[in-house]
């Protein structure tokens, strides 16, 4: 069987990890939390998949079913196309990197990237090789005798790491593990996971609130809210074709603007006329969706563009945020690059006439 | 082909949709779960209240022997309390218990402000040492030592009376009454304190009028602690005690030693009323923190 | 100029921690530690004839705590009684601390794993025995074992036996009795143990394919020693030095080693035999405790 497509693969070879209609409800009866509702998630072999949201959206829940911390109240889990549900922990193919590492502090950094191994019940001679290879993979060869409270927070990080490569799973999992490690060390980590998962080919999943973070490192990222799993695709689909106002707005930033379908075209609150393709039917009330770098900024009364008055100008050093105002004092951000000298030559209270970039307004359902 | 075909057997489930819905709750894996363990630990509360309990319902049995129950009674209250013995000891486990919470709370109060909140200082370790000591140090062998000094004084002085057992008791409780008026100090905010001498407040102004008040819950925790001590105490007073100076703990020691009557039931019962009654307001007094 | 007030801040300092500390300080080497010394010196004293001393030196204490001189021909030989009287405590002692820290166990853990706000209420349950008086649960474990007691019935009763059994003045009754009484001093530890035990590193022992037996075995108990050597100190201690139970539960004859110093005050008429003897329990407890110490200072390490 050849590799036609993606989604060929998909049916022959069985998904790294699967939920079906996953729920899960924390406490009972009036004080019941679902924090999980009705999840269906496909994770490809291979592939670096990342679980995004704002916190409490449910999406270190799914992490923990998935490794099996938690019981789903309802649905199921997949693992390499096992059902795993009823499974503990210590019985499934998966190894988490914990958020706050949970390195055990009674035992030697080559005894923790060892435990899984050993637990295993592999011959003491592989696990001494394997847990050489780890350690050299990460980097920490010199710190194979110390404690981990003897390590620095990212040397920390890499042991956790190293310890959850070592018995080789075929899924990764990560709870937002560069989340206590400041912003230069954090961005070294990322290009090293990066490599690592290259290097093994694991299946990561990987837990973070931090969009960046997500769009950079990811094959595929999955956008969750209040338990519900609202968009699922490639970091370029996510940013530039995002499915609802909550995805557009946690990812990146966007201008909202309401308007009703007229003549083709959105009629904004303005009056002004902004056309986009594949329009719903007439009369339907939508909100169009533009991110600030696709607002260009031009002369007033120019010809196509909308009439609108800087209220303010904020200098970020590469980019300049000019906040503009709609005929209806609607509110539009746009991002312009700063030149060279610092100032755009616009002062408050100027006059402009504004466009959005081709292809860049998206009409958001609600 | 080394890999059976998992391709179909994926196919396979796939096409069945997951069915497992609803789960008894108890065959979830739970992390902090260990087998056997809940189990163990509800038989050791049963079995640590179970002979309380059998104590406290023979109290009232109206038969005259332990073993058989003889209906609802509370005959072996009235001649506990009828019998002037039990009367003159209860009195005088009262009043020494009085005596040693008053005095050992005032010495550990001043000790405790002496080694808390100062920073490190020489010889506090020795300080500690000493006021823990009578935790470390086996009842019994003080018990020789108090024995051996105070029969020396005796001879003496000729002096035999209730002193020798306040001055082991007020002793004993020391620590008792330290370790919570410690705790509570260690948790006080320093900086009320300074506020009020930033209020013009004088050093001796702003002990009474805001660290005092402030320690109250630690001391009356620590005071209540050591009445209980001191109410409790066997083996100290069974070798201190000069002849009759019997307190209840040690009267019911003899009776045990003899004959057993339900009149001791009746007794330990309502020591041990006034133990959790004391302990309920210690328990209060010191959660209110939080 | 800084320096100078410094150190004087620093005199002050001391000064007022002794002053403040001084009446619990005469308080305790009045009532408590300076009679020890007493102590140490009746230990190489000659016994009166009833009781008390003469003040004459002699080392026949220290030597009559291990062995005895045969009255008929005068050899030198082991105090077997003392031995056996040494042997039952420290057995008794070591079996009460194995007792209380298999039952102890699963309790601390029970309460660690309740609801925070439940916590307290089965902490104050495990609690009010401890500070309910020795004497009255002796007590109640000997109504329960004596032959007519409750437990003898209920398993006649229940046809498992035809004859009470003899349980109370045996050595069996001391252990039960120490164990009953102790066993709150082995939770308490071990409790502020597992409170201070990060849950998620058994998450990460089953995450490393552990069996629940193995997380307990190589990740809990390893990490909670300071507090399971903190309650066997704090059960073994007490134990060594019983005095109420084994008098009460194990009859006049089943003595440990506080009994038998008592008897030297009483019956025995032998006061600088006792005092040595509560120098060598006295020197025992201390030599545990400095285990301890070690023990808990190395644990701070691996905190």
């Amino acid at each position: 069987m050849g590799q036609r497509s993606d989604g060929e693969r998909n049916v022959s070879e069985p998904a790294a990890v699967e939920a079906r209609d996953t729920v899960k409800t924390f406490g009972a009866g009036e004080q019941a939390v679902r924090a999980l509702d009705r999840v269906s998630l496909t994770i490809r072999r291979g592939e670096f998949f990342t679980l995004l949201g704002p916190s409490g959206c449910g999406k270190t829940t799914l992490l923990r079913l998935i490794a099996g911390f938690e019981s789903p109240t309802a649905g199921a889990i997949l693992i390499g196309g096992r059902d795993v549900t009823a499974e503990p922990p210590n019985r499934r193919p998966v190894n988490t990197v914990f958020q706050s590492y949970a390195l055990f502090p009674h035992l030697t950094v080559a005894q923790n990237v060892g435990f899984g191994l050993e637990m295993l019940g592999r011959p003491m001679a592989e696990v001494r090789a394997t847990v050489e290879r780890m350690l050299a993979l990460v980097k920490l060869e010199a710190m194979a005798g110390r404690r981990p409270q003897q390590l620095s927070g990212g040397q920390q990080q890499r042991v956790a790491l190293a310890r959850a490569l070592a018995p080789a799973p075929q899924v990764l999992l990560l709870d937002e593990p560069l989340s206590a490690l400041d912003l230069k060390l954090r961005k070294e980590m990322q290009g090293e996971l990066k490599r690592l998962q290259h290097e093994t080919g694991i299946t990561f999943v990987f837990v973070t609130h931090d969009q960046e973070e997500a769009l950079t490192m990811s094959d595929r990222i999955g956008v969750m809210s209040a338990g519900r799993l609202l968009q699922v695709g490639p970091p370029r689909e996510i940013y530039n074709r995002p499915v609802n106002r909550f995805v557009a707005d946690f990812i990146g930033e966007s201008n909202f603007l309401p308007g009703r379908v007229e003549r083709g075209a959105v009629r904004l609150g303005s009056g002004d006329l902004v056309s986009v393709p594949g329009l719903p039917p007439e009369g339907t009330a939508v909100t169009i969706a533009v991110r600030p770098e696709q607002v260009r900024i031009g002369a007033a009364g120019e010809p196509g563009t909308i009439a609108a008055t800087l209220t303010d100008a904020v200098y970020f050093g590469t980019d300049t945020h000019c906040h503009l105002a709609l005929a209806d004092g609607a509110e539009v951000v746009a991002r312009l690059q700063s030149p060279p000298s610092g100032e755009i030559g616009l002062a408050p209270g100027a006059r402009v006439g504004l466009r959005f970039a081709e292809g860049a307004v998206q009409v958001l359902g609600d | 082909m080394a890999v059976p075909d998992a391709g179909t057997a994926a196919a396979d489930r796939a096409g069945a949709p997951a069915r497992r819905v609803a789960r008894r709750p108890g065959r979830a894996f739970s992390v902090t779960r260990l087998p056997g363990f809940g189990l163990v630990a509800v038989t050791v509360f049963v079995l640590l209240y179970a002979p309380i309990a059998t104590l406290i319902v023979y109290s009232f049995n109206d038969a005259p022997t332990i073993s058989v129950w003889g209906g609802f009674s509370l005959r072996w209250y009235a001649d506990a309390w009828a019998n002037q013995q039990v009367k003159d000891a209860a009195l005088r486990s009262l009043l020494i218990a009085s005596f040693a919470a008053a005095i050992s709370t005032t010495v550990a109060t001043m000790a405790a402000l002496g080694t808390t909140r100062r920073g490190r200082f020489p010889g506090q370790t020795f300080i500690y040492v000493m006021i823990n000591q009578p935790l470390m140090v086996p009842e019994i062998v003080t018990a020789v030592a108090l024995l051996i000094f105070f029969a020396a004084i005796k001879v003496a002085t000729g002096y035999q009376g209730l002193g020798y057992l306040i001055l082991a008791h007020s002793a004993f409780c020391v620590p008792f009454a330290y370790l919570p008026i410690r705790a509570r100090l260690e948790s006080m905010d320093l900086s009320l304190e300074t506020a009020a001498a930033d209020l013009y407040a004088t050093p001796w102004q702003t002990f009474r009028r805001v660290t005092l008040p402030l320690m109250a819950p630690g001391i009356a925790a620590g005071a209540m602690l050591a009445f209980v001590i001191s109410l409790d105490d066997v083996i100290i007073t069974e070798f201190v005690k000069s002849a009759g100076q019997d307190t209840l703990p040690t009267y019911m020691l003899g009776k045990l030693r003899r004959a057993i009557t339900p009149e001791v039931n009746a007794i330990s019962t309502a020591l041990l009323g006034l133990t959790v009654l004391l302990l309920t307001a210690f328990f209060l007094l010191t959660r209110k923190r939080g | 100029m800084s320096l100078a007030t410094e150190s004087g801040r620093d005199r002050a300092r001391a000064r007022n921690g002794w002053l403040l500390s001084l009446p619990a300080l005469v308080l305790l080497i009045v009532g408590a530690s300076g009679p020890l010394l007493i102590v140490v010196t009746y230990s190489f004293l000659k016994p009166g004839e009833y009781s008390g001393v003469i003040w004459e030196f002699s080392g026949q204490a220290w030597f009559q705590v291990l062995f005895q001189r045969d009255i008929f021909d005068g050899t030198l030989g082991w105090a077997d009684a003392h031995l056996t009287i040494f042997w039952r405590s420290v057995r008794l002692s070591l079996l009460t601390t194995a007792i209380t820290f298999a039952a102890g166990l699963p309790t601390a853990w029970f309460i660690a794993m309740q609801p925070p706000d439940r916590r307290a209420m089965w902490l104050f349950l495990i609690t009010i025995p401890f500070w309910t008086n020795l004497l009255i649960r002796t007590f109640a474990i000997m109504e329960v074992i004596r032959n007519e007691g409750i437990l003898n019935s209920a398993l006649m009763g229940l046809g498992l036996i035809d004859r009470p059994v003899q349980i109370l003045y045996t050595d069996t009754a001391i252990l039960i009795g120490m164990a009953y009484v102790y066993l709150p001093l082995m939770v308490l530890p071990l409790y502020a143990a597992i409170d201070r035990f990060d849950l998620r590193l058994m998450e990460a022992g089953y995450d490393l394919y552990a069996s629940r037996m193995r997380v307990l075995r190589r990740i809990i108990l390893p990490i909670i020693r300071p507090g399971i050597v903190a309650g066997s100190i704090l059960v073994f201690v007490p134990s060594l030095g019983a005095y109420v139970t084994p008098r009460l539960l194990g009859g006049g004859k089943n003595m440990m080693i506080g009994n038998f110093i008592e008897l030297q005050f009483g019956q025995g008429r032998n006061w600088p035999l006792g005092s040595a003897l509560s120098m060598v329990l006295l020197a025992v407890v201390m030599i545990a405790l400095l285990v301890y110490v070690r023990v808990a200072a190395r644990g701070d390490v691996v905190r």
